[in-house]
């Protein structure tokens, strides 16, 4: 399974990446939201997919998944979000004072030196 | 210990300097500065005795141990003899600049703060014994010479001038950093003792010619040996005090020391004979050629330091003759002695002329040699003063230019009867052209003197009404003047006490303590070919400089294009075009080319290195079962994450990023983690949320939205990056190097926490900090958005000029 899904996460990684490159700023945060769950699963994938039950301590469960990536991967996901919100605001106000979400005309007015 | 704090003692009192400036203004700053230099010279004068008898002072103080550099002061002959003129001259320097800047309108304490910042710089040159050290010193010297010469930083020509010689001098500076690291990778030392003690096993090694040109670079960058002179004559944009004190006493003769210093390791090598007298005779040539050109009296004097040094190099490459000659030629000698012996007279006669030249553009407002002229009467004293240099330069008795100046004839006289090297060819060129370069000499000296002070007076051309400096102003250059007469006549005093110790430091080879060299120098030595030469300089000297209108306007002949100063125009624009225009091509300004960069810059360093180390590796072993709900979920992710790249329409390309993030979700409730799974679910229906809001607002771009365009590198870059990433993940599970740590949380969850859900108390408990600034981030991100809604609420009440 390990295996299967780390060609998995590549692919996503791939995709992100690939939007991540576009000119348009609603992908490039699309983009960013790819690569965050692509790094979730990678991080979940590394920790083992082994384990009978969820790492909550109850009679009868002998070996637990992984707690660890779990935790880190909880704190990600919020900060993901906290990231993937901040982006899609400074987008909008972006687009609101510029008249345009193509990054590749959104250059600083002292462009020479 | 002792010996190495006197070398930073102007670097400690410049410190002080901007204090006393801010707080004794109506002192002149200058009156505390001297204090420095006037002390030194003391303490270093102590010294005296003992290394004219043959002793030597070391100190050391260290500064990195770990890589085994430290600050070595060594005083032997040649060292002290430099601190004493760095001294010496810096003290009647800086006093004379007391009387040259004035206290009101200039920045006296960025002036004194970088000339004692130089002062400790030059000591550190000519005392360091370690290699390193030397070149940090020497650098240093570079940097205080760029900051005055731009002293008056407001005026175009100081900035181009102090840019000039900083590029030049830095530049051989690095050139001689090789050299000595060559020198270091020989003889597996960097201190110059012990690399002098095994030079004999030097000279074989296929690096030794390498580290000598290399080194031979920085030392003819910094004494202005020709085709590196052109920074001279440009730095005399600084204040006169400066041109006197750096660019003609002190960190000019840095190169003439490396060279003096160096002979011993590199005497054995032909090259090193050839190209320092070589060079060392076509500078002196070329400089005294185009001195006569000059109409600035400064220009004049600049040209003429040029001479003067190729000079003193060409005496010490013939001095490193004398280490194949074994005696064969006695006269050969002379040369290393005259080296020392005319660095110091022309330290006193150059430095007075100098200073006459401030005080003739202090006193008349122009360096003009055009519109100068019949000054002899309003201003005596200057004359003199003057005339004493101008002959002494010129090489005229009874000033102390004619006795270097007839012993370095003798050592040009000598290198004819040298056998080796070609010389028995080319030797006799060497007295011809010293003899015609003499001729020149004589006549720019000439130039200087008559026509600043004699001929007729032009009140009209001068911008401020000529007189007599004042006596403050003139102490300095009296005193330099009363030497040169002085030196003529006690010159054997001179040489016993500072000369000989000195010309035992650069020949070892050759005399074991000062007192076996066997010198003595008078100015009679009857009818010889030398007193002959200097009678045939006076007499065509006399006849050329009574022609001068006649044929001066020769010079304009020489086409401007083909100067070496136009030559180092174009470089340097050259340079800025082409690199500007290389960096231009890669650094677009477009955030998508730099992406590009960093993600095939990551992709290629990872990769690299997992095959570079063979860390790749794959293994099935401990993998996990695979089953039905997992294929599907697995081509539900693929087909959502598909359609995200494919989507033409925003709309679609959102539902597509959420098909994957609920996926996710999913996969977390297969893979054990029911609280990742909640949150997940949680966030990702806000985020679509919150994409939706966006997409509201965002342009509606009709028709023109489509399919992004494929394009190559794009896609290029993104399957590298995916490959990575998988290798990386297959690499990572098919090799675990330490063990997992969460046995340790299962155990201790309850002990020490009191709670069952683990992943939970790691997050409150275990990593509560970890938590803590989580939210801290939140908070932070919710006040930006917060903000940059309400950063529009006021841009729309008062009208922002930005747009």
């Amino acid at each position: 399974m390990e295996i299967i899904m780390a060609f998995v996460i590549g692919f996503l990684f791939m995709a992100a990446v690939y939007l991540i490159l576009s000119k348009s700023l609603l992908r490039i945060i699309i983009g960013t939201g790819l690569l965050s769950h692509g790094a979730h699963l990678l991080i979940l994938t590394m920790g083992g997919l082994g384990g009978e039950a969820p790492p909550v301590l109850n009679e009868g469960a002998k070996t637990f998944a992984d707690p660890l990536p779990q935790a880190l991967i909880l704190t990600a996901i919020v900060i993901s979000f906290g990231v993937t919100a901040f982006f899609l605001v400074l987008a909008y106000r972006s687009y609101q004072e510029l008249n345009t979400d193509d990054i590749s005309l959104m250059r600083g007015s002292d462009e020479d030196e | 210990m002792l010996q190495v704090l006197y070398i930073f003692i102007p670097m400690l009192v410049a410190i002080l300097v901007p204090l006393l400036y801010k707080r004794m203004n109506n002192i002149h700053t200058g009156w505390f500065v001297l204090a420095v230099p006037v002390t030194l010279a003391v303490i270093y004068t102590t010294y005296i005795a003992q290394v004219a008898k043959g002793e030597v002072f070391t100190a050391e103080l260290p500064w990195i141990p770990s890589l085994d550099i430290s600050i070595i002061s060594y005083l032997d002959g040649l060292s002290l003899l430099f601190s004493l003129l760095i001294t010496g001259i810096g003290s009647l320097v800086v006093l004379y600049s007391i009387f040259y800047l004035d206290k009101h309108k200039e920045k006296l304490h960025n002036f004194y703060v970088y000339l004692l910042l130089f002062m400790s710089a030059m000591l550190g040159v000519v005392q360091s014994d370690h290699l390193i050290t030397l070149y940090f010193f020497w650098e240093l010297t570079s940097i205080s010479s760029f900051l005055l010469i731009g002293y008056w930083y407001n005026r175009d020509a100081s900035r181009f001038g102090a840019l000039k010689s900083m590029m030049i001098t830095v530049g051989g500076g690095l050139m001689m950093l090789g050299g000595f690291v060559l020198l270091y990778l020989m003889g597996g030392t960097y201190s110059i003792r012990e690399l002098i003690v095994m030079a004999p096993n030097l000279v074989d090694q296929p690096l030794f010619t390498w580290s000598l040109v290399l080194l031979l670079l920085g030392a003819f960058t910094k004494s202005a040996q020709f085709p590196f002179y052109i920074w001279l004559p440009d730095a005399m944009e600084a204040p006169t005090p400066v041109s006197a004190y750096l660019h003609s006493a002190t960190m000019v003769k840095a190169g003439i020391y490396l060279v003096a210093r160096f002979t011993p390791i590199f005497a054995a090598s032909e090259l090193w004979v050839w190209l320092v007298t070589g060079v060392g005779i076509l500078t002196l040539f070329w400089g005294s050629f185009f001195a006569v050109k000059q109409t600035d009296l400064k220009g004049i004097l600049a040209f003429s330091t040029v001479s003067q040094l190729g000079l003193i190099m060409s005496l010490l490459g013939a001095s490193a003759v004398a280490f194949h000659a074994n005696g064969s030629i006695d006269t050969i000698k002379f040369a290393a002695f005259a080296a020392i012996f005319h660095l110091i007279n022309h330290a006193t006669f150059k430095g007075s002329l100098f200073m006459i030249a401030g005080i003739v553009d202090h006193e008349t407002g122009t360096r003009d040699i055009r519109k100068l002229g019949g000054l002899m009467s309003i201003m005596p004293i200057s004359f003199t003063v003057a005339a004493i240099g101008s002959l002494s330069m010129a090489g005229l008795p009874p000033f102390n230019g004619f006795l270097s100046k007839e012993m370095f004839l003798t050592a040009m006289l000598a290198l004819q009867k040298f056998e080796f090297f070609g010389f028995e060819t080319w030797g006799a060129l060497f007295p011809i052209v010293a003899w015609i370069a003499s001729i020149f000499t004589f006549i720019y000296s000439f130039y200087f003197v008559f026509r600043t002070f004699n001929g007729n007076y032009k009140p009209e051309q001068l911008p401020h009404k000529p007189h007599e400096a004042p006596i403050g102003m003139l102490i300095s250059p009296i005193l330099l003047a009363a030497l040169v007469v002085t030196i003529f006549f006690i010159p054997n005093f001179i040489g016993n006490t500072f000369v000989k110790p000195a010309v035992q430091a650069i020949q070892p080879f050759l005399y074991d303590s000062p007192q076996a060299v066997d010198i003595h120098v008078s100015a009679w030595h009857g009818i010889t070919p030398e007193l002959l030469m200097t009678i045939g300089i006076i007499i065509v000297g006399v006849l050329l400089f009574v022609a001068l209108p006649k044929w001066q306007g020769m010079y304009q002949r020489f086409p401007q294009a083909l100067t070496l100063n136009n030559a180092y125009d174009k470089i340097m624009q050259g340079l800025d075009v082409g690199l500007n225009r290389i960096s231009r091509r890669y650094m677009t300004g477009s955030m998508r080319h730099y992406l590009l960069y960093m993600f095939s810059g990551i992709t290629i360093i990872v990769i690299g290195s997992l095959f570079v180390k063979d860390a790749f590796s794959i293994s099935f072993q401990g993998a996990s079962p695979i089953n039905l709900y997992e294929i599907i979920l697995i081509v539900v992710l693929l087909i959502g994450t598909a359609i995200t790249i494919l989507a033409k329409s925003r709309l679609t390309a959102i539902i597509g990023l959420g098909t994957v993030g609920y996926t996710v979700a999913l996969f977390f409730v297969i893979f054990n983690a029911p609280d990742l799974a909640l949150t997940q679910l949680v966030i990702e229906t806000i985020s679509v949320a919150l994409f939706l809001l966006a997409f509201y607002h965002l342009p509606k771009l009709g028709k023109r939205e489509e399919r992004m365009r494929f394009q190559l590198n794009r896609a290029i870059v993104s399957i590298a990056v995916g490959v990575m990433v998988t290798l990386v993940a297959l690499s990572a599970h098919s090799q675990k190097l330490v063990p997992s740590i969460a046995k340790y949380y299962e155990e201790t969850v309850y002990s020490l926490a009191g709670g069952g859900n683990i992943v939970n108390v790691i997050l409150v408990d275990y990593r509560g900090f970890d938590t803590l600034f989580e939210i801290t981030v939140l908070g932070i991100a919710g006040m930006a958005i917060l903000a940059m809604i309400k950063l529009r609420m006021n841009r729309k009440e008062n009208t922002h000029e930005n747009k």
